[in-house]
Parts: C-alpha cells; sequence; structure tokens
C-alpha cells in the first residue's frame, strides 16, 4: 500500500514539476529585456480588421516600413480580437504592435500591457484632443490614435428626391430630423435606422447637453436631465415608427438596411463608406452633420490605438513603426484606402479638402465626444445597450438610474 | 481486490505478489494518469485557484505579483451582493433552467420516439429514415445556427410559412418577451409590457418575480427548437442500440400474455431501457446546460439578455472583460449546478423493487 501511494504522490509531483516549467515563460513583473537594436528586426502586428481595405492597406504601409528600415513586420489578422490579445498577453508574448479597442484601453493601461510612448512620438500635440484624452491613463498618453471617425447623419439621395424633398431639407434640428423621418417612412422603407447602442443613441445625449461621464471620466453623469430629454426624444420617434432598430427591420446592421435601400437616413461613421463601396456601390447617399439638440451640436467620435506591448523585446523599433503608420502620408493613404479619416489634424484637413463629402465625418471640436474609456464599464454599457432595446415601450429615467447605479459601482471598485 | 487479498494471504516470498502486481498495474496506467493529471485535474485547479483571484488576465496568477486574492468574493458578487454581476447571472440561470425544463424531457421523448419508429422491422425505408432523422446530429452546430438566423428573421422562410395558415410570426432573435406573460397576455390575463403588482415589485436575486416566471424567450425558443432537432438523431441512435438489445422472448412471452402495444412500451420495453434513459437524460441534462456554441452565433445574451447562459457569460466574463475570476467562479458554480441535477435524476431513476413488485 506504501508504494501505492508513494508512485501517486511521485506521479503527481512530476505533474505539476512539468506544469509549473511550462508556465515558467510567463511574464513576470521585471521589466522585459530589449533586443540589440543594431540588426534588423522582426516585429509582428495583430489587427482586427474591418475588411480587406483595410487589411490590405496596413500591409501596404508595413511594406512601406520595412523598405525604409530594413526591419520586417508581419501583419496578422485576428479573428476575435479580444481574446486573441488576451490570452497572448497572459501568456507573455505579445504582439508588438497591436490595435487596442477603446472599451479594453483602461484594462490594459491599468494591467500594465501598453507601453506609454506618448511623449516619444514626433509632434504629438497635432493629434485630435478629444481622441487623445480618452487614450490617456493617469496623466499620461499612452498609445495614439489609429484614425478617427464621427457619427454622421447618411441619407440616401434617391429616396430624398422620390420624397419630394431637396437639400434645402437635411435636418438641422430634432423636431426637423423628427418631420422629415415621418415623412420619409412608407411602405418598406423607414425613415432612420439606426441601432439600438449607447454608441449611436448617445449622440443625442451629446446634443442635448448630457453624457455618460464627466468630461475627465472620474464622475458618471448618466441619470441627468439632459440625458432623459435625449432618449425622450427618441423614445418618440421609435413610438410614431419613424426610427426603428436594424433588428427590428431584419439587418445586422443599420448600414445593411440602409445600403438595401429600407432606411432612407442612418447615423454610422466614415466605416460605413467602405461597406457602401464593397456591397452596394449604386447607392447614392450624401453625409450631413446631425442634427443639433437642445445644447446645440454633438456627435460621438470612434477609434482604435496603436498599442505597443510593454512585454516586447523590440519596444524602440515598435514605437519607431508606430510613428511611420501614424504620419500624415501614411493616415492619408488609409483613409484613401478603406475611408478612415486621419487623427492628425493636419492630415485630417488636407483629407477632408480631398474629400469634400465626408466633412461630416471628420468633425473635430469640444461638441465631440470621445468613447468611455474606463476599466470595467464595459459591461455596464453592454447593459445599457439591452435596456435601450426595449427604449420604445420602456421608462428612460429607469435605465439611467441603472446605468448610474452599475456605472458608480464599477467606478467605485477601480479607486 | 479479492483476488488481491487472498493472494497477500499467500505464504511464499517477502514480497506479496499482489503488491507487485499493484505496482505492474500503476505503471502501466501511469501515461494515461498522466495526461489526465496533466490536461484536466490540474488545468480544473488552476482554475479553482483563479476563481479566488481578482485577475486581469496580464500576469502570472501562480506566483503572487499583480493578481490581488480576494477569496470568495467572486462567488459573493454571484450571489449575495446586489450589483450588475448577480443581476446578469441570476438571468443567465433564468434562462438556462427553462431551457433546461423544456428540452430535456422533449429531446428525451422525440429520440425515444424516433427510435422506436425506426426499430419496427416492418416499416419500409428503414435505413432512409434513420439517416434523415440522424442528419442534423452530424451537421457543424455553428453552420446550423448561421442557417436558423436566415430562417427566422421577421420576414424568413418560417413567417412566410406561418402567414399562408394566417398567423403573423413574431421577429424571433429581437423577441425578447417571455412566452409565459405573451400567452397569458394573449388571452388578456396580463399586460406583459407594464407589469405591476406582487410580482413586478418583490424579487430574488435582483430579478422580480415577474422576470423570474416569464418562461424562456421567443429567441430562446428558436435556440431550444434548434437543439433539439439537432441533438435527438445522437439520442435517437443510442436508444435504438439499446432497443436492439431487447431480447425477442420478452416481448414474445408479453404477446402471449395478451398485453397491449402500450402496456408493452410501458412494462416491458421501458423497464428494460432504464440504465440508456439515464445514460440520455444525464447527457441532455449536461448539454444543455453547457449551451455555449448557437448562443455565441445566434444571440450573445441579445435581445434583451434573454439567451445569455452560464457558459456563455462565463466566457464574456473572462475575455470579454478581462475579469477571468468571475468568468472561472461562474464556471464552478455550473458545475455544482449539474452535479447536483445529475445526483437528483439519478436518485429519481433508481431501482424501485417495489414499485416493480406491485406492477407485475
Amino acid at each position: 500500500m506504501h508504494t501505492r501511494r508513494t508512485l501517486t504522490a511521485t506521479a503527481c509531483g512530476i505533474a505539476l514539476l512539468a506544469a509549473t516549467a511550462c508556465s515558467s515563460s510567463f511574464g513576470e513583473d521585471e521589466d522585459t529585456a530589449q533586443e540589440d537594436t543594431e540588426g534588423s528586426q522582426s516585429l509582428t502586428v495583430l489587427i482586427a480588421t474591418s475588411g480587406e481595405a483595410e487589411t490590405g492597406a496596413v500591409e501596404a504601409a508595413a511594406a512601406a516600413y520595412e523598405e525604409e528600415s530594413g526591419n520586417t513586420v508581419t501583419v496578422e489578422v485576428a479573428q476575435d480580437m479580444n481574446q486573441q490579445l488576451g490570452q497572448a498577453l497572459a501568456g507573455g508574448n505579445p504582439p508588438d504592435v497591436f490595435y487596442v479597442d477603446s472599451s479594453q484601453f483602461a484594462n490594459y493601461a491599468q494591467g500594465g500591457s501598453l507601453y506609454p510612448y506618448g511623449d516619444l512620438i514626433s509632434d504629438v500635440e497635432d493629434f485630435s484632443p478629444t481622441l487623445s484624452q480618452s487614450f490617456t491613463h493617469d496623466g499620461e498618453l499612452v498609445c495614439v490614435p489609429k484614425d478617427t471617425s464621427s457619427l454622421a447623419l447618411v441619407v440616401n439621395t434617391a429616396l430624398w428626391q422620390e420624397a419630394g424633398l431637396t437639400e434645402e431639407d437635411y435636418p438641422a434640428t430634432w423636431e426637423q430630423l423628427s418631420s422629415v423621418a415621418a415623412e420619409l417612412t412608407q411602405g418598406d422603407v423607414t425613415g432612420l435606422v439606426t441601432s439600438n447602442e449607447y454608441q449611436r443613441l448617445g449622440a443625442f445625449m451629446k446634443q442635448a447637453g448630457g453624457w455618460v461621464t464627466n468630461a475627465d471620466q472620474t464622475e458618471v453623469t448618466a441619470d441627468s436631465e439632459e440625458n432623459a430629454e435625449a432618449l425622450d426624444f427618441v423614445r418618440g420617434m421609435l413610438g410614431d415608427g419613424s426610427l426603428r432598430y436594424a433588428t427590428d427591420v431584419d439587418a445586422g446592421w443599420a448600414g445593411e438596411a440602409f445600403g438595401e435601400g429600407r432606411a432612407a437616413m442612418t447615423i454610422e461613421g466614415s466605416w460605413l463608406a467602405g461597406a457602401m463601396e464593397a456591397d452596394y456601390p449604386d447607392v447614392g447617399y450624401a453625409v450631413v452633420p446631425l442634427p443639433e439638440g437642445p445644447a446645440g451640436p454633438g456627435t460621438l467620435a470612434f477609434t482604435n490605438c496603436w498599442g505597443v506591448a510593454q512585454d516586447s523585446p523590440r519596444r524602440d523599433t515598435a514605437v519607431e513603426l508606430v510613428e511611420f503608420l501614424t504620419q500624415a502620408e501614411q493616415q492619408i493613404a488609409m483613409g484613401d484606402a478603406f475611408g478612415a479619416i486621419p487623427s492628425r489634424q493636419s492630415a485630417a484637413d488636407e483629407y477632408l479638402a480631398d474629400h469634400p463629402e465626408d466633412e461630416a465625418w471628420g468633425a473635430s471640436g469640444d461638441w465631440v465626444q470621445g468613447p468611455v474609456t474606463l476599466r470595467g464599464f464595459d459591461r455596464v454599457l453592454a447593459q445599457f445597450n439591452t435596456d435601450l432595446e426595449s427604449l420604445r415601450t420602456a421608462e428612460p429615467r429607469d435605465m439611467l438610474s441603472d446605468l448610474q447605479r452599475y456605472g458608480e459601482a464599477a467606478l467605485e471598485e477601480n479607486r | 481486490m479479492i483476488p488481491t487479498a487472498a493472494l497477500r494471504r499467500s505464504p511464499r516470498g517477502a514480497v506479496p505478489r499482489g503488491d507487485r502486481r499493484a505496482l505492474w498495474g500503476w505503471l502501466f496506467v501511469s501515461p494515461a494518469t498522466l495526461l489526465l493529471g496533466l490536461f484536466l485535474l490540474l488545468p480544473i485547479l488552476m482554475a479553482l485557484w483563479v476563481s479566488l483571484l481578482e485577475w486581469d488576465g496580464q500576469s502570472n496568477p501562480f506566483t503572487g505579483g499583480r493578481a490581488d486574492f480576494v477569496g470568495l468574493d467572486n462567488y459573493r458578487e454571484l450571489f449575495v451582493e446586489d450589483g450588475l454581476d448577480r443581476t446578469l447571472f441570476a438571468t443567465s440561470l433564468r434562462n438556462n433552467a427553462y431551457f433546461v425544463l423544456i428540452y430535456v424531457p422533449v429531446a428525451t421523448a422525440l429520440s425515444l420516439g424516433l427510435a422506436l419508429i425506426v426499430n419496427q422491422r416492418l416499416i419500409r425505408g428503414r435505413g432512409l429514415l434513420r439517416t434523415t432523422f440522424y442528419f442534423p446530429s452530424v451537421t457543424s452546430a455553428i453552420a446550423v445556427s448561421t442557417v436558423f438566423l436566415f430562417l427566422f428573421q421577421g420576414s424568413g422562410a418560417v413567417n412566410s410559412l406561418l402567414s399562408w395558415v394566417g398567423i403573423e410570426g413574431p421577429n424571433w432573435f429581437a423577441d425578447a418577451r417571455g412566452v409565459v406573460w405573451v400567452v397569458l397576455g394573449a388571452i388578456g390575463l396580463v399586460d406583459p409590457d407594464r407589469p405591476s403588482g406582487f410580482l413586478a415589485e418583490q424579487g430574488f436575486l435582483g430579478l422580480t418575480w415577474f422576470e423570474w416566471l416569464s418562461g424562456p424567450s421567443v429567441a430562446m425558443c428558436t435556440l431550444l427548437f434548434l437543439l433539439i432537432w439537432t441533438s435527438s438523431g445522437t439520442f435517437m441512435l443510442i436508444f435504438l442500440a439499446a432497443l436492439q438489445n431487447v431480447p425477442q422472448e420478452l416481448e414474445e412471452a408479453a404477446a402471449l400474455d395478451g398485453v397491449s402495444r402500450r402496456e408493452l412500451l410501458w412494462h416491458v420495453i421501458l423497464p428494460a431501457l432504464r440504465p440508456v434513459l439515464f445514460l440520455v437524460l444525464t447527457l441532455a441534462l449536461i448539454g444543455s446546460w453547457q449551451v455555449f456554441d448557437m448562443v455565441y452565433i445566434m444571440g450573445q445574451g441579445a435581445p434583451g439578455n434573454t439567451t445569455l447562459t452560464p457558459a456563455y457569460l462565463s466566457y464574456q466574463s473572462g475575455f470579454g472583460e478581462a475579469d477571468y475570476g468571475q468568468g472561472a467562479a461562474i464556471a464552478f458554480v455550473l458545475f455544482g449546478i449539474i452535479l447536483v441535477c445529475t445526483g437528483v435524476q439519478r436518485w429519481l431513476l433508481r431501482e424501485r423493487n417495489a414499485r416493480f413488485g406491485r406492477t407485475r
């Protein structure tokens, strides 16, 4: 009997040893040793692409960098970015440069996975201040935004003319929006189709003078009268059927309903341009600024940033690559390829001068709201989006007070 | 054990032969034991440890450092603390409980029925029928889910079919209403959009009784339909194998006694199938508590969190929100639920000799 027990113990011991041996390459707290920068280095870039156009553009930019620097760059496309990046970071062997989604940014920055390189980038003030603010953690610009895109009202010009409307009728206020949407709603066509997300409907909150948090994201300001007013307005439009959610018109997203001519208007960013070109090249559309609310104009801006891994043994070269990818010339090339508006303001001005029709997507100013980048807010806002699904029948103030409560709890956990 | 004990009493030699045999036995099973320990037991223990940590997935959770040990906090957030975590977890439990309640009996009954049909010797085209019934089981769940997404669109094939018989079908995947309230609302007993009274005010684990009692949502019903359709073929095959093992003589003897077909099924065939019935019920139970792939493809919790299941919530907490401790805790609670359910089922299906005597 003793032998049996000894044997079991030995077996377990060996198994444990083997397991620890396997996990010894785990990222430890000490700083990763840096490779010698003398010779040629090879970098890995992990991106979550919006489509072939974007992959092609990043690959082309990487090739241009290889040409210039003599280093090699491998561009990998993630299928499930959060999961793949999370695993790579946990395994201590992450890609050198990667897209960081704004919702994941705070988590990675707080966990110390991102190498804060903001002050190493030349002319960093040129980046849009709204977005730079979103990617600042503990007063430090951690990573620079890769591009930008603000929400705008996109109008199907054919349906617009069919309804007897002219360019004069592009809505400038909420009342006008609601009346043209009602006018355009006929048969299979819905006036305005968008998704049930704060990432779209939040623009109305901004226009009413509210938002989920205060400007420097230190307080949750969800249960304000302004936010309730905005949701009440949206609820009214949902109630009379002039605004419908994409899922309610059998579309995967609003762009699909818009492209198929089942929506006369939608609220989307510049990524819509790529989708329209690829799937619905014959549909004519115009991009106009979102209507103003009681507190003036307001829109939301979205982007990813170029993260550099703290655990990368080639951080300096990685920053060099980011510097190259975010210079005006490359940003404009990417804009031409898949419609992303440059995040450098000088480049954005140049790009928009060439593409005046995209002007509304490149909006800048303090009425442009960047994404919420607070740790633990992902699920809070996901729950808010779930609540927004039933906005037509539910009470906006209830969902805002839930958002306030859950948001404060998440904020409390971060302190 | 009996031969070993007998051998140990043998007077010859200092080392009992039994122990030496055991030694050889251990040696022979050691590769399998090592593999199981390394890839099954050890990861489970590691996950158990992670469920006690506040770990963001960006450091080594086993060497101390940045992952804080928080004891049972992750479990407390699921059951005790009023907050989003608890509400989401309770919602996922509710959804999955209804899923299990409907799926397990329906899938078992359906597959047994199919097996009885294709087991008949007189039926024509048995092979074809067996293949047809089994076919959904060998099709990729991902592919089937995607096809179902199209079938159940608001203007999809299912609603077109329904419209021929004058029924206006719901927008299946966007309909978060619970079927209990839909039915009660249709006969005018309650107003599902405006719950009121005791059910709406009181609650448990952060959900009101109104929400607990809602039943599966319309969207969840499509998932149920899909899982029943894809898995009943496999269960049919298991039943079929067992049916072919029921001795012919039993049925003949019963026939001589002059029993009806229903009595034959109830008193002869089903008792003979009891172990297999337990197997199928257990597999169905475990499979339905772990439903993930279809949720991932078809809803990811939408609409209104009514397709959220604990398995998906665990994935979402871990990989979506980098709260790996919470994700692991949910997985262990799920493990406990499955163990308890299987135990209860085993107890319900135990051999009851007294009843056997009476039925004779």
